[in-house]
């Protein structure tokens, strides 16, 4: 199923050629012989599953990664691009999904960041002279904006523009934004598009990244689509709609990857009812049983880690109740949660999981001390010896559980936190996204050990932005959109194709 | 083995120091009057670097021990006069000393509960109270001292020839070494120092936690303040100005990390001998104390250099 780059029809000239590019993360391929054909004047959607490689391939072309293997081609000439400088000098500019923006600084002030025009004293800058040129800039692109304003009172549609004028004053010929529209509202979206069709009718080309698929069928001429690091598809839109794009992204064969299991689920052990947080989800109700592993699918921002973090105690929830082996909890903390037998395994194990300057055994024993009998004192002879039991029931590779947790690698650091709470011994568990950014062993080792959870008869809730896993695991899949729950399907009823669909599209009302 | 280096490199300067001073002053340096009196004067800027070694390691900062010591030091004098008269009885003295302690304490609960109720950061909270402690201290007797003549027995007696004050420094020693190393306190303080939200995540009360590392401080500066009024048997407002910078330098050249999750007792009470020890060497050997401002100085940006060097490679290696 690799189909070639989609043939020019001769007319129109090609902007960007992309070819062979291949990039490798320690021991994860992100990238593997990938090649992309951008035509002048076109909108190209790139679009493909959270971690198929979008990003990556996107950062080479802004200087920000070197490829391991391939070239890069802009208008003719080939180019390697040793800085984001360079990338932004040759002509291609990267508006990211978190802005760029100095926010006390006027709009004008941003756009000629680093090449302000010169006031008549040394060392000064004439504001009356940028404010004019920045107005200049946004005429020819019939902007509507004020240069004088400042960056933090605009809302952020109007940021959106600043960015676009930054990249056009860099004299962009390629402008990359990435999921521009997330944090838009409808109006501001609609907006949005008429300025890039603007842009390109002006012969800039857009390569846009996007989850949203009405919105890539509305506006791109040609749509790639990446998949697990490999392009799987390129074509003009005209050939394409929703549903074949949606094949082409998850449509991959599951294999033996995902280990089996034997499912006795029992009597149903979690109840979520009626939960509203103050981060925007809505209503969420669910129920999971004992033994049961229950997948939650979503887009980024679709309001899972919400629902996990509300659960969990580490969000305030404005409404909702969770019933526990029919014990209704109180929960305002973490401390609460772990106390009432929930566990979280948070998604971003650096920021909220581990303490990296921390020994090993230290972070495994921190939400337990209680539980193992270390209040009011601690016994490090025994903490040791619990860390050394608990880390190899998982096998994690550690020089010893004294050795800090900075020094074991991505995949042993999320095994300790693992091991964390496999010592709690929690009846609810909650892993949010426990496969990111780890290797594929590694990734099989947490499946088995998920299986093996469900099958002591915990109730498990796994987070994750990979169909084929939650396809592989879970034996029942609930999907968020813009926080509320909006489908709960069993997995040998559904398809992933019938999942994507949930996630990424609005209904049309 | 470079771990080891790293921990023993403060130890080390420290043992060369004391055998150079041995050295150049056998007559005046090697006595035990002298290293006693060293570690009399020690034991107020040792007690108080143990709460600070604390307050470090949990990732903040309190720049008020200095003016705390002030406050404490005029609280408990003022109560042992008004309690006994000019010339203060035991009981009276006992009393000014519990109330000077329970000062401490209180100014470091205020602090705690300053910087975990309205989320401010350490070095804010305690930048304005280090000004407000201050100016109470002077407020409470016009800028003068209250003399308390009779109250000798923590700063100036020897029962068994070991001075009180390094009696109480070392047990101050032996609890704050237990605490960060046996007691859940201890070891949710390294938690938060090292990763606030994941200590949080882990089911850490992280507010709860600091208020106490904070108040712990404050009740050891307490402590201090009523060792060093009875040094000078009188209650300074001026006393403990820039003590923090001295109580500061000593814990970072411990080996303890600004930015928290780092940071030990042991390193702490080498850090705070090495300065004294280094000031007592100066005096003895007649270089004069601005040339000792700027020696200290020199070392304490020497001993985070060599220390964050021996990390990099570590971390390279």
């Amino acid at each position: 199923m690799t189909a070639a780059p989609h043939q020019t029809d001769g007319h129109t000239s090609v902007a960007l050629r992309m070819t062979g590019i291949s990039k490798r993360f320690g021991p994860v391929q992100a990238l593997r012989n990938v090649s992309l054909t951008v035509h002048t004047g076109t909108v190209h959607a790139l679009v493909g599953e959270n971690g198929a490689g979008k990003s990556t391939l996107m950062k080479i072309l802004a200087g920000v990664y070197q490829p391991d293997a391939g070239s890069v081609e802009v208008n003719g000439h080939e180019q390697s691009f040793a800085s984001p400088a360079q990338a932004l000098e040759t002509g291609i500019s990267m508006i990211y999904q978190e802005l760029d923006l100095a926010e006390h600084l006027t709009v004008a002030e941003n756009i000629f960041l680093g090449a302000e025009p010169k006031g008549p004293l040394p060392f000064t800058i004439s504001h009356k002279r940028m404010i004019a040129q920045a107005d200049e800039l946004a005429g020819r692109f019939q902007f509507d904006i004020d240069p004088a304003a400042k960056v933090e009172d605009l809302p952020t549609g109007d940021c959106q523009i600043v960015e676009i004028l930054k990249a056009l004053r860099h004299h962009a010929s390629i402008i990359v934004m990435d999921e521009p529209t997330s944090s838009l509202s409808e109006r501001e979206a609609k907006r949005l598009f008429e300025v890039i069709r603007r842009l390109r009718s002006q012969g800039l080309s857009i390569i846009y990244i996007s989850h949203r698929l009405e919105e890539i069928v509305d506006l791109a001429d040609e749509v790639s689509v990446l998949r697990d690091g490999e392009l799987v598809d390129c074509e003009p839109i005209a050939n394409l709609d929703i549903t074949k794009i949606v094949h082409h992204m998850v449509g991959r064969e599951l294999t033996d990857f995902f280990p089996g299991r034997a499912v006795t689920i029992g009597g149903t052990l979690v109840q979520v009812q009626d939960l509203s947080c103050a981060a925007g989800i809505r209503n969420v109700s669910f129920e999971i049983r004992r033994g049961e592993i229950v997948g939650m699918a979503g887009l980024v921002g679709a309001g899972r880690t919400e629902v996990a973090e509300a659960l969990f105690g580490v969000s305030k929830k404005t409404t909702g109740r969770v019933i526990l082996d029919g014990r209704e909890l109180k929960i305002d903390s973490p401390a609460d949660a772990i106390a009432s037998g929930i566990a979280l395994l948070t998604e971003d194990r650096k920021r909220t999981g581990l303490c990296l300057e921390l020994p090993c055994s230290w972070n495994i024993t921190l939400p337990n001390l209680d539980q193992i009998g270390f209040k009011p004192l601690i016994k490090p002879a025994r903490e040791s010896r619990i860390a050394q039991e608990v880390g190899s029931r998982i096998a994690v590779k550690w020089s010893s559980p004294q050795a800090l947790a900075t020094s074991l690698s991505g995949g042993n650091q999320q095994k300790l936190l693992i091991a964390r709470w496999l010592l709690a011994d929690s009846k609810f568990m909650i892993f949010d996204e426990p496969t990111r950014g780890i290797d594929v062993g590694a990734k099989t080792e947490v499946y088995t050990l998920l299986n093996k959870l469900a099958e002591e008869g915990k109730a498990i809730l796994f987070i994750s932005s990979e169909l084929p896993e939650l396809f592989g695991i879970a034996d029942r899949i609930l999907v968020m959109r813009r926080g509320k729950l909006v489908g709960n399907l069993v997995k040998k009823d559904t398809t992933p194709e019938q999942v994507m669909h949930l996630a990424a599209v609005e209904e049309r009302t | 083995m470079n771990k080891f280096v790293r921990q023993l490199l403060p130890f080390g300067t420290l043992l060369l120091l004391i055998a150079a001073l041995a050295a150049l002053e056998p007559d005046t340096f090697l006595t035990t009057d002298n290293i006693l009196n060293v570690l009399s004067r020690s034991s107020v800027n040792g007690i108080i670097a143990m709460g600070m070694t604390a307050v470090i390691i949990s990732g903040g900062i309190d720049l008020s021990v200095g003016s705390m010591m002030a406050l404490a030091g005029m609280v408990g004098a003022v109560v042992m006069l008004k309690t006994g008269g000019g010339a203060p009885t035991a009981g009276a003295m006992w009393i000014g000393t519990l109330v000077g302690i329970g000062t401490g304490l209180l100014c470091g609960l205020l602090n705690g509960g300053l910087i975990t109720a309205l989320s401010l950061p350490p070095f804010i909270v305690t930048l304005g109270t280090m000004s407000a402690f201050r100016g109470i201290s002077y407020v409470m007797n016009n800028g003068m001292m209250y003399d308390v003549p009779t109250y000798k027995f923590l700063g100036q007696s020897s029962p068994a020839g070991i001075p009180v004050s390094v009696l109480l420094f070392a047990l101050i020693v032996l609890v704050a070494f237990f605490v960060l190393r046996y007691t859940p306190l201890g070891r949710y303080t390294y938690a938060i120092g090292s990763n606030r939200q994941a200590a949080f995540h882990a089911g850490v009360n992280v507010n709860r936690n600091l208020l106490a590392v904070y108040a712990i401080t404050g009740l050891f500066v307490g402590i201090a303040a009523m060792i060093q009024t009875s040094r000078t048997v009188s209650a300074q407002p001026t006393a403990g100005i820039s003590l923090e910078l001295d109580i500061i330098a000593a814990v970072v050249i411990g080996g303890a990390s600004l930015s928290g999750g780092r940071g030990t007792v042991v390193g702490t009470i080498i850090g705070t001998l090495l300065i004294s020890f280094l000031r007592n060497g100066c005096t003895l050997l007649g270089i004069s104390t601005n040339i000792q401002l700027v020696v200290i100085g020199a070392i304490i940006i020497g001993a985070v250099a060599l220390d964050q060097m021996a990390r990099a490679k570590a971390e390279t290696t």
